[in-house]
């Protein structure tokens, strides 16, 4: 695995394993930095205050529903979009007042934009023409570039001729063939159907981990960004909810909204009833849960007990909090089912639990259960208590 | 029940075609077999013609070089209507694509308004322009800058003027749709590789907008080739079109069977270029743009 802390909001990564010390300011400069960035478009504001380091060679994913402003940081590092406020630093340089064609970048649309009149080849050695790069050399880098996306030979066709993985491939190519110093992904994969769509999320991961290059990708797809990224910056209304590894943000979420928009998480919203070492609360259906808090909560106050679905277990063997429901709807995956399960038609959960013996069906009453530490605490505002 | 129609009934695509298609053979292909009929008739005397089938007429045509002269101006002048509409249409439809104001609509409505008053009318008004007491000239002379009204009307440049009056909205829009239909990320992709904004237009924008302007060209060459009542107007006798030879061999000479053979002979040559404009472009952009 690859270092997990490669983006970070702190202006100077600290260097892993030795905290404190002077940072090797040649290892460490970001390679792309952003500093308290507002973009609007009029009075509408796109994205406030965004902050954020990228480290060399990371992958680094925007997550957010659309219209959250991911796609709109990602333009702006381009220059397609000015800001209104703040700095965006390329390798130390500044670089929101230097023009599009000379800023560096390497760009990946959601539409492929491939020049529909030029040949594959053309397309591919674009970038490289407007570089001054010798003939030969464009034609070696092209086969290259073509080799590494796995579509060797296809230099004569056009566009039209390729399918439509094939096409964002050679839009792949293209954006990396000259070297950028950043690649940027707008939702390459979104317009791919499923199969591809994988195949082509390890395919893009393998190029960029092969080249080193610095990737921002942007999706709506929390899958997309779990499985690429070394980092994720997960975004709503224009501001920053989390930013963590996958595993940050999926195991303990930083806010309401991130719990709920990655994997739809159960939240149940209840009052501290005691608090000694353990919590206790009850739920707004009457039971009463206990839960680990990393600090001691003043009973009475408002608080929101996060639950994966995953983290609950079905059954006469459920442990730790036990909750009985009754089961609203079963959905059969195969390996595994998901339940809707209902509370006193107050509160209800999704558990999805391998299914061992048989599987619940609809009206049934069954078992619930989750470890007091398999869960995250909110606070009144949906911020995690930590 | 073996014969209910049903909504994809070949029947039923016959049936909604017909009235078209009748239209366009009682008023477009029977005409033209008649007047290629007519071409092979005796010419008597003036509004007499005989059946008696010949091949005189089109021996006249083909040895007379009156007819090549008239043919090879008119071509000229379709020609250089088609490029002036090209080179000056490019610009208007390149701004209105271009323009982030709010209410392009409207700079589209200016370029339909002119079709609300006839296209006569707007021809005739161009005679109050140019004429010899005509705006230009009378402002001239008042002036003092010249002594005597200058020749512009009933010149082969007044006729260009206003056939360019008269096409430029036909070049202009078959641009624009064309320039619409890019995907202007691929602009974005351009300017991101490298390219400053005149290089990108180079490379993607002017390319990709081709099959518009040569829609634009063959449409405004035809139309120009093929005008009447342009020349009549605005060139007089003096600088007619080949459309004026023929109105003049039928209506003043009454020689229907040479006038029939020179309408075939600009049938066929101005087929001939959309002929050719179909075989590399498609005829789908025409369309696109008289739709547009």
């Amino acid at each position: 695995m690859p270092d997990r802390s490669q983006a970070s909001l702190s202006p100077r990564p600290v260097s892993a394993g030795a905290p404190g010390t002077a940072p090797n300011m040649d290892a460490e400069q970001p390679a792309v930095e952003f500093r308290d960035i507002d973009i609007a478009y009029g009075k509408f504001v796109a994205v406030r205050d965004f902050s954020l380091s990228i480290r060399k060679g990371s992958f680094v994913t925007l997550l957010g529903p659309s219209g959250c402003g991911k796609t709109t940081i990602l333009r702006s590092i381009a220059g397609l979009v000015d800001i209104s406020g703040g700095q965006i630093m390329i390798d130390g340089r500044r670089v929101d007042d230097v023009p599009i064609y000379k800023r560096n970048i390497g760009l990946v649309f959601q539409s492929y934009a491939l020049f529909p009149h030029k040949s594959v080849f053309d397309n591919v050695a674009f970038g490289l023409k407007y570089r001054n790069v010798p003939k030969p050399e464009i034609a070696r880098r092209v086969g290259q570039a073509l080799d590494m996306v796995r579509l060797p030979g296809s230099e004569k066709k056009l566009p039209s001729q390729l399918s439509g993985g094939q096409q964002q491939r050679i839009a792949l190519a293209r954006a990396i063939v000259f070297e950028p110093q950043v690649l940027l992904l707008d939702e390459p994969l979104s317009a791919l159907d499923a199969n591809m769509r994988e195949e082509m999320r390890v395919e893009i991961k393998k190029i960029q981990k092969a080249t080193g290059i610095t990737a921002i990708f942007v999706t709506h797809d929390q899958e997309e960004a779990l499985s690429m990224s070394d980092r994720i910056v997960v975004m709503n209304a224009g501001s920053v909810e989390q930013i963590g590894t996958p595993e940050e943000v999926y195991e303990r979420p930083a806010t309401a909204f991130v719990a709920d928009f990655l994997g739809k998480a159960n939240m149940l919203a209840g009052t501290v009833s005691r608090s000694d070492g353990q919590i206790a609360v009850t739920l707004a259906a009457g039971q009463t849960v206990h839960v680990t808090s990393p600090r001691p909560l003043a009973p009475g106050s408002k608080v929101t007990v996060v639950v994966r679905s995953q983290k609950l277990s079905v059954g006469p063997a459920a442990g730790g909090n036990r909750l009985s429901g009754r089961v609203v709807s079963t959905s059969y995956l195969g390996g595994s089912a998901i339940y809707e399960i209902d509370f006193g038609g107050k509160t209800s959960i999704r558990a999805n639990a391998p299914i061992n013996g048989r599987i619940v069906r609809e009206g049934e009453i069954i078992e619930v259960g989750f470890d007091p530490s398999g869960c995250v605490l909110l606070d009144e505002n949906g911020q995690r208590i930590s | 029940m073996k014969n209910r129609w049903t909504l994809y009934d070949p029947r039923l695509a016959w049936m909604l075609i017909a009235p078209v298609l009748l239209l366009l053979i009682f008023f477009l292909v029977l005409p033209i077999a008649v007047m290629s009929v007519y071409t092979f008739f005796t010419f008597v005397t003036a509004g007499v013609e005989t059946s008696a089938l010949t091949t005189a007429n089109w021996h006249e045509f083909l040895t007379d070089s009156y007819y090549h002269g008239f043919l090879l101006k008119t071509l000229r002048v379709g020609a250089v209507t088609a490029l002036l509409c090209g080179v000056l249409g490019y610009f208007p439809a390149y701004f209105i694509w271009a323009t982030s104001f709010k209410h392009k609509w409207l700079l589209l409505l200016l370029l339909i308004v002119p079709f609300w008053i006839s296209f006569t009318i707007r021809t005739f008004s161009w005679i109050n322009i140019l004429g010899e007491q005509g705006v230009i000239n009378v402002a001239l002379i008042k002036l003092g800058i010249v002594s005597e009204p200058l020749p512009m009307l009933y010149t082969e440049g007044a006729v260009i003027m206003g056939l360019l009056h008269f096409l430029l909205p036909y070049m202009i829009l078959n641009v624009y749709v064309s320039l619409e239909s890019i995907d202007r990320t691929l602009i974005a992709a351009a300017r991101s590789m490298g390219c400053t904004s005149a290089q990108a237009f180079r490379e993607v924008t002017l390319p990709l907008s081709l099959p518009g302007l040569a829609a634009g060209l063959l449409l405004c060459f035809v139309l120009a080739a093929g005008s009447y009542v342009t020349p009549q107007l605005l060139g007089s006798g003096r600088d007619a079109l080949f459309g004026n030879l023929i109105y003049d061999t039928i209506m003043s000479e009454l020689n229907w069977p040479m006038g029939a053979t020179l309408s075939i002979v600009l049938f066929v040559v101005l087929g001939f270029f959309a002929a050719i404009y179909t075989r590399y472009m498609g005829m789908s952009q025409i369309v696109k743009g008289l739709g547009g």
